[in-house]
């Protein structure tokens, strides 16, 4: 691994956002419009059932970490997704840059674009609401590593798929985390799913860290079994993800899909 | 352990895409300060050759040893001494001249980056463009920014797929002149394709004419003609893309 291959990807990726507005405003807008937007509803939630759950906590806290998620994955195809944009891969992918240094690259960057949107969030959810996620101190720490984990598994899934399928198969990233979030229990607990989706939130690993937030905010204990799990779940998908994108890029290379991108098929 | 003979050694190099052959039992080398000359007519297997030299494509059969290196066992190894400039592979439009310079620089891991990237931007004549995007250069200008990223590493195996295609005579003749200088100064060799026949002569040592995925003909850009009674290197151009079977017995 070279660390001077992977500055150069991060090094890219700043070049990109430091010279267009465009790319900065996305790293925060959306995530601070969510903020405000359910830090209203949950306000008044809190204000027309006084005494009954706190809603700032479950609700916007549930919403900041999903925003965090998502910028997590969205950050790793953004930046795959340049490279698709920019028809980037023959000059790329001819120099000596491995598939590893190529995925820590999109993996470093994503993680520097998502900080800006969790801080520009914290600030909004802690100065506007008075949520305070600082108050869980080191609690807040595994819920949001897990998530970041699971983010990077789907970003590399994500853009495997778009590299295997061609740079028309864009569109079916973006929707991604609205069609896993229902399974994910973001607002509600998982027992409210039918059967048949439980198990699905099974296998993914924001069920356990939106279970256990709303088993703190009810002044249960951490639940730490299932954090445990959550992490193991992650960092599966993590090495399953990659290997998924070396198979997917291997098979580009034979094929020629690679060496001819834009014609999306190599036949 | 002494520097291979030959910089490039391609040997019964195969690619098929399903039930087309686009490149059958190739075998060439590229020697030490030798430009090589890969021309045919399009689609006769010249980009897919290239694309495999430069690890974008998997062959179906043969191998490829760039400077002694293995690129199938060694590809990081092999590409490290490998760099190219193509028409169809323009630099990142939303990048500057310098960012892509450097950001390449870095995936090459070119020491002395900077005092690197000062002497390129001076050679191709690209200093007033160092912050203009590259997206918004000329044709030319876009060509020698792709050639001074090609130079970087000063790679012993540099492969040119019609570097001076959208050049004007003056900037192509300079910029010949470059090359010739690289490949002579140097210690590496040239791949060189194009489609201009008295560019080929003035610049090749030797050239390769391709036709349905097999060189057929090999030698001297300036011999081979009169050897197969043609008046120039273009006319038995024609003639290979034309007749391969009249030439397909050998590669005299």
């Amino acid at each position: 691994m070279s660390p001077r291959r992977v500055a150069a990807l991060v090094l890219r990726q700043y070049y990109l956002l430091r010279g267009s507005p465009t790319r900065v405003v996305p790293l925060f807008a959306w995530a601070a419009i969510d903020i405000v937007l359910w830090g209203f509803i949950a306000r008044y939630l809190d204000h027309a059932t006084s005494g009954g759950p706190d809603f700032l906590f479950t609700l916007l806290g549930a919403v900041l970490l999903w925003d965090f998620f998502i910028r997590i994955m969205h950050g790793m195809t953004t930046a795959f997704l340049e490279d698709v944009w920019s028809r980037n891969f023959l000059n790329l992918f001819a120099t000596p840059l491995a598939v590893p240094e190529y995925v820590a690259g999109l993996m470093l960057t994503s993680i520097l674009t998502s900080l800006v949107g969790l801080a520009v969030m914290l600030i909004l959810a802690t100065t506007v609401f008075g949520l305070s996620f600082f108050a869980w101190g080191a609690l807040f720490v595994p819920f949001v590593a897990v998530l970041f984990l699971f983010g990077i598994a789907l970003g590399i899934f994500a853009s495997a798929m778009v590299l295997r399928l061609g740079p028309a198969s864009e569109w079916l990233v973006w929707p991604i985390p609205a069609l896993l979030s229902p399974f994910a229990a973001v607002f509600y607990p998982l027992a409210t799913l039918p059967a048949w989706m439980q198990w699905v939130a099974h296998a993914l690993p924001p069920s356990y860290v939106f279970e256990g937030m709303r088993a703190i905010v009810a002044g249960h204990a951490v639940p730490l079994g299932t954090l445990g799990i959550a992490f193991a779940l992650a960092a599966l998908q993590i090495v399953l993800a990659y290997a998924f994108f070396v198979v997917v890029f291997r098979a580009t290379v034979r094929s020629g899909l690679l060496a001819r991108y834009s014609a999306e098929s190599a036949a | 352990m002494s520097a291979p003979a030959a910089i490039l050694r391609v040997s019964a190099l195969g690619k098929r895409y399903a039930d087309t052959v686009a490149v059958d039992d190739v075998s060439f080398t590229v020697g030490r300060n030798e430009i090589v000359g890969l021309l045919g007519p399009n689609g006769a297997g010249k980009t897919t050759t290239i694309n495999m030299i430069l690890g974008l494509l998997a062959p179906g059969a043969g191998s490829i040893h760039i400077d002694g290196v293995d690129l199938s066992r060694e590809r990081e190894r092999a590409l490290a001494r490998t760099n190219f400039a193509a028409v169809y592979a323009p630099l990142p439009g939303n990048l500057t001249v310098e960012q892509n310079l450097r950001c390449f620089g870095l995936l090459y891991e070119v020491p002395d980056l900077g005092a690197r990237i000062e002497a390129l931007l001076e050679q191709f004549d690209l200093r007033r463009f160092r912050r203009v995007r590259c997206g918004l250069l000329s044709s030319g200008e876009q060509t020698r920014a792709s050639l001074a990223k090609a130079l970087l590493n000063a790679p012993r195996l540099l492969l040119l797929d019609e570097p001076t295609a959208s050049l004007d005579p003056a900037t192509a003749q300079e910029l010949r002149r470059t090359i010739r200088a690289i490949a002579t100064q140097g210690d590496g060799g040239i791949l060189w394709t194009s489609h201009n026949m008295l560019e080929v002569e003035a610049v090749c040592d030797r050239v390769l004419l391709l036709s349905h995925g097999r060189i057929l003909l090999q030698g001297d850009p300036r011999t081979l003609p009169g050897a197969h009674g043609a008046d120039t290197l273009e006319a038995l151009f024609i003639r290979v893309a034309r007749e391969p079977l009249s030439f397909a017995g050998g590669t005299a």
